[in-house]
């Protein structure tokens, strides 16, 4: 177990060098300074605003230099709002965006759980197929488009809820819901299919013939099992739900993480791009290595130190 | 007629009553009829196209996409608008026998547009599916085939990209790179590959052993043949249902990007753009400037994630639910 735990670490730090770098190497090769504006600074001001952010150094050093800043957690100023650092963008906004994620993920779980586990037990009826049918439109339909057809709907016609921002709960449930639907409808799917293989195993028939109540089969000899697959998937649900705030944020004008990083892009603010982008990765690279983790913990059939991670 | 059965003591049978052999008649043995096939042999292909024939939603998919493909390819040709050109007079103009799915905030023709956009996306996803399966198969194959040193080293280098969240590195490309439509196909594929790599590795490190690849090579097959004729062949299914569901992936990533403002630029037309485009629109109750690029982006996604889900029932009866 140990030794599975130092190699996907290994392997964490790797990945999160090979995106720095990549960062680091994609902002170099932007042609041009950062101070190019279309103004023209003065040619002593520009050379000293680029000895202040040791652009005037060669690759090699502004390279040790960026890693130093990346790991002291120290993403530099915004070009275009001087006056911010990075630093503060993401203190501001995280906070935020991860609020959303957090309802997010666990409203998906609940009901994706709930939806799988009904439609399982009532394989080849109406609640199955309505309940597919659910889901496959829920994986179909982008959830941008969602957005933008609840607010129409649900805020602009018949005014139930706010049409944006993030103040109260009653403003959560319109963006959550449209965060959510993906990730459940998937959730749904596979809960039902592996639901549908659990039930027919033979501790299942095991239980009932000990005439255990269905309710405590479901949950406790079932679920339990029919869950692990689902777990394995949170990593890349999770990364889904972190790309789907930029969208969702801007369609919301929810004043999270999202909203700085598409701002950042239409302004073509570098620091604050690579330095968001960079964060994000982190926190996804770590969020998957939990998940590797936990999985490795919850189901001990697997052998970790033999197979290498998910597979 | 009797026949010797023990009774529920476990004692042996008491009486026995013979069956007469006359009762019994020779039958003549017809070695031709044997030998005939009674119906004619199904191929794999075959089978598994019947099989996808029956599967109703899945050929819904099917025959969306291929009417998708024929309006895309023909209505921009045979429609009286022009794609980008506005018109101001003619903003907002509802659905009509003249524009059938109204205009847009340009006076745009939607419907003319719409189509436009299903070329767009259509491509892109078409190109990230082919060009994945190029590396992938390629990668993957070798990956497979070789074994030992040779795959551990490459699939490290699999497990590390496969870390890197895959629509972030495709924005930071898109921003330094600039947005137009080959860097959103490159930006797409140059993590996007890895996933087909996988599958095609799995695969052939299973089918390599079984003894028509060494039939093969003890023939003296040279490595690039023997993955082209032997494993490919044999991996076909699980390709074919990934890159069924890659494109509508790469779909989905354009349109996402296009509405963040990364992907195709306005005023050219795709479903992202559009949707984007709509979104103060709506709020003023033109609902049909979002309507139908959205209606055609989600219904695209779904006819490909049936038809994939049908495919995948359809080539691998075995994993069948």
């Amino acid at each position: 177990m140990l030794r599975y735990i130092g190699k996907r670490l290994l392997m964490m730090v790797i990945t999160l060098w090979v995106i720095v770098t990549l960062t680091f190497i994609l902002m170099v090769t932007i042609p041009g300074s950062p101070f190019n504006s279309e103004r023209g600074t003065n040619e002593a001001v520009q050379a000293n605003l680029e000895a202040h952010y040791n652009l005037d150094k060669p690759y090699i050093v502004q390279y040790v230099l960026y890693l130093k800043s990346i790991v002291t957690f120290d993403f530099g100023p915004s070009i275009k709002q001087p006056s911010q650092t990075v630093n503060e963008m993401l203190g501001r906004g995280f906070p935020i965006s991860f609020e959303l994620g957090i309802i997010t993920i666990i409203v998906a779980v609940l009901s994706g759980v709930t939806l799988g586990v009904f439609a399982a037990l009532k394989h080849n009826q109406i609640i199955d197929y309505v309940a597919m049918g659910f889901a496959v439109l829920g994986i179909s339909i982008p959830n941008f488009v969602l957005a933008t057809l609840l607010i129409q709907q649900l805020a602009v016609n018949i005014e139930w809820f706010p049409v944006a921002r993030w103040l109260s709960p009653a403003h959560m449930i319109l963006p959550v819901t449209a965060l959510a639907t993906g990730p459940m409808a998937i959730i749904a799917r596979l809960t039902r299919s592996t639901m549908l293989e659990v039930l027919t195993q033979d501790y299942i028939k095991m239980a009932r013939a000990k005439g255990l109540a269905p309710w405590k089969i479901i949950c406790k000899h079932a679920l339990r099992n029919a869950l692990m697959p689902v777990v394995t998937i949170m990593g890349t649900l999770l990364a889904g739900i972190l790309t789907g705030t930029f969208v969702i944020e801007k369609i919301f004008a929810v004043p999270g993480m999202g909203k700085y990083f598409v701002e950042s892009i239409n302004q073509r603010d570098y620091p604050v791009i690579m330095g968001t982008t960079v964060f994000y990765s982190a926190f996804l690279i770590v969020m998957l290595f939990l998940v590797d983790i936990a999985y490795g913990i919850l189901d001990p059939r697997i052998k970790l130190h033999k197979k290498g991670g998910r597979e | 007629m009797k026949i010797n059965v023990t009774d529920q003591t476990g004692k042996k049978p008491t009486s026995h009553t013979e069956i007469p052999d006359e009762w019994f008649s020779w039958k003549e043995r017809d070695t031709k009829a044997l030998e005939t096939v009674s119906r004619p042999s199904l191929s794999y292909w075959k089978d598994a196209w019947r099989r996808l024939l029956k599967n109703k939603l899945a050929m819904t998919g099917l025959v969306f996409l291929i009417l998708l493909t024929i309006f895309a390819i023909f209505a921009p040709i045979l429609s009286p608008y022009e794609v980008n050109k506005q018109n101001l007079p003619d903003q907002y103009q509802p659905p009509s026998s003249q524009h059938w799915f109204g205009t847009d905030n340009g006076g745009r023709d939607v419907f003319t547009r719409t189509w436009y956009g299903a070329r767009i996306s259509l491509f892109v996803g078409l190109m990230a599916a082919l060009i994945d399966f190029t590396i992938g198969i390629i990668y993957g194959g070798l990956s497979g085939y070789k074994g030992g040193r040779t795959d551990s080293m490459m699939m490290r280098i699999i497990e590390v990209l496969y870390g890197l969240p895959y629509l972030l590195v495709v924005i930071l490309l898109l921003v330094v790179l600039g947005p137009s439509l080959g860097t959103i196909i490159l930006a797409l594929t140059v993590t996007g590959w890895v996933g087909m790599a996988r599958i095609v590795r799995g695969q052939v490190l299973q089918i390599k052993n079984y003894e028509f690849v060494l039939a093969s090579r003890s023939f003296g097959a040279k490595t690039a043949r023997i993955i082209r004729k032997n494993l490919l062949p044999n991996t076909m299914g699980p390709i074919i249902v990934q890159m069924t569901l890659t494109v509508p992936s790469a779909i989905f990533a354009e349109a996402f990007l296009s509405f963040l403002g990364l992907g195709i630029q306005a005023p050219f037309a795709s479903w992202g753009v559009m949707a984007n485009d709509s979104l103060g629109a709506i709020l003023s109750g033109h609902w049909w400037t979002l309507f139908f690029p959205a209606f055609f982006i989600s219904f695209t996604m779904f006819a490909f994630n049936v038809l994939g889900d049908g495919l995948q029932d359809a080539l691998d009866p075995k994993l069948r639910k």
